[in-house]
């Protein structure tokens, strides 16, 4: 049995009038990538923001590395996240700073490097991501794909043990997007990450998932490797992977 | 469409404002809290510090200033219209003197610098709640609060102040001109008029409101700013009630400073 990294636990979260999680069950195991996919506003997002602890579940447990996420007070919430990193939808690089300033900026709040090892660390996560040459520009200035791309090498620079993305390709041309699935499945396999995923584009999720699991009413309706999933008979994954709007699930 | 409009219907009923305004009374006064015991923090990084002085203070003077010298010019020519005929011209420089520095000089300037400020930190905190930047922030192990509140509420709090005295100076100076040389004032009278009865307290008084007028701001700011949600609109609605909130606060607490400083200790 590999050792278990993350688990979700019965989890359920209402917002506003609508329970957005009703009793999600996931078990995630240490360097493994799970993809998580699902309709827009099935609550694919909310989850991930329950595993940084920007949102806490109304019931059930949360539990990273063996630690309740919720049960942790400010101070110790903001060191367990030095250890996970999150790729965000919209990239959400800080704009008043240039490219190199967001990637460093982890290092300078959390380690006393020096400055020149700062910058060491910082042309080297943009060179991971094939950004090198890009450091004093600003993200405005910067492409959707760039932008991600930087975004990813900020939320490596404290090495991560657990990566977290949110939507990393959409909204890339198929290119960059294969350009970025490349560079996930890297560095899970390369540097034994765990991550997870949300993502909605399929390609994206036979690419770089170990597991697919898909989150259907709040619940974790099918889970299995990319194999198993494309080739199930339920016929709500199958609508979903294939793309058709007639089947259980119903256009919104 | 329905359920929206109902519920549009229900976020307008009495008790569903009220309790939304007990809510937001609420989320403010934990806001304080959290950014009082990150204040020692924040004062570590002097560079953030530092630039948000510049943003609310130096870049706040050209405005302050202006407004200043007008409204000493205007406190020039209605009190010697007011005068007329009853007070001798050897008040005006009291009169001006005195309004100003209590009351004109800090609460002005607040209010054109709340204007400015405040919605200017509404706008950029909004865009960066939207925009997912503060999830990040907080995602990445820093604490919003330590990095992007605390800082605007000492910056506010210390350049508040200054901005007045720099408003007060000019806004006599106003005054100055306008009585020297359109009403026949000579500049003997005006200053001998200045220093009647002048006590140090009434500045130091004006200059305590200018502090908590810029916690006003600053914490109005940051609160609508951290708390918008849904794009450009929420952001735009978070910038008009930060300023809103900000402008009758000032009001409201000028008044309650007034009635302590000048009616229970200075009594």
């Amino acid at each position: 049995m590999p050792e278990i990294s993350l688990q979700f636990r019965d989890v359920w979260k209402r917002l506003g009038l609508k329970d957005v999680l009703r009793g999600v069950e996931l078990t995630v195991a240490r360097g493994e990538s799970v993809v998580i996919i699902g309709r827009s506003g099935t609550g694919k997002s909310v989850l991930l923001k329950h595993v940084v602890g920007l949102m806490r579940p109304d019931r059930g447990s949360v539990t990273v590395e063996g630690v309740e996420v919720a049960s942790l007070d400010d101070d110790d919430l903001l060191s367990m996240r030095q250890q996970m990193g999150m790729l965000f939808q919209g990239g959400a690089l800080f704009d008043s700073m240039t490219v190199g300033e967001n990637v460093g900026l982890a290092l300078r709040e959390h380690t006393p490097l020096p400055e020149v090892q700062i910058d060491h660390v910082v042309q080297e996560k943009l060179a991971l991501v094939g950004l090198e040459g890009n450091k004093d520009l600003r993200p405005a200035s910067l492409s959707g794909g760039m932008k991600k791309r930087a975004a990813l090498a900020r939320a490596l620079a404290l090495n991560p043990k657990i990566m977290l993305y949110d939507e990393p390709t959409t909204g890339l041309d198929p290119i960059t997007a294969d350009v970025i699935n490349r560079l996930i499945r890297r560095l899970q396999q390369r540097l034994g990450i765990t991550s997870i995923a949300v993502t909605h584009d399929m390609r994206s999720a036979y690419h770089i998932a170990d597991r697919i699991a898909m989150l259907h009413e709040g619940r974790i309706h099918a889970i299995g490797t990319p194999q198993e999933i494309q080739s199930t008979g339920d016929p709500a994954v199958r609508q979903f992977i294939e793309g058709s709007s007639e089947g259980p699930l119903l256009p919104t | 469409m329905n359920g929206t409009s109902t519920e549009s219907i229900a976020r307008r009923l009495p008790h569903a404002v009220l309790l939304r305004w007990l809510e937001d009374v609420g989320q403010v006064f934990l806001l304080v809290g959290s950014v009082l015991s990150e204040i020692p923090a924040a004062l570590r990084k002097p560079p953030l510090l530092f630039q948000q002085m510049v943003a609310i203070g130096v870049d706040s003077m050209p405005l302050a200033v202006i407004v200043a010298l007008f409204t000493g010019a205007v406190a020039a020519v209605q009190a010697s219209y007011q005068f007329r005929d009853y007070v001798p011209m050897i008040y005006l420089g009291t009169v001006i003197g005195k309004s100003v520095v209590i009351e004109l000089g800090p609460v002005l300037t607040a209010l054109v610098v709340g204007g400015r400020v405040g919605a200017s930190i509404a706008a950029e905190l909004g865009t960066m709640r939207v925009t997912e930047q503060v999830d990040a922030m907080e995602t990445m192990g820093i604490s919003p609060v330590r990095y992007l509140v605390a800082p605007r509420f000492l910056a506010a709090a210390l350049m508040l102040p200054v901005l007045t005295v720099f408003a007060d100076v000019v806004a006599i100076f106003g005054g100055f001109l306008v009585a020297t040389m359109s009403l026949d004032v000579s500049s003997h009278t005006f200053a001998s008029g200045l220093r009647l009865y002048f006590h140090i307290r009434d500045v130091f008084s004006g200059l305590l409101k200018a502090l908590f007028f810029g916690l006003i701001i600053a914490t109005m700011g940051c609160h609508y700013g951290l708390k918008s949600e849904g794009g450009a609109e929420g952001v735009g609605i978070a910038t008009t009630r930060a300023v809103v909130a900000s402008c009758l606060l000032i009001l409201i607490v000028d008044y309650l400073l007034a009635s302590f400083l000048f009616r229970v200790l200075f009594a």
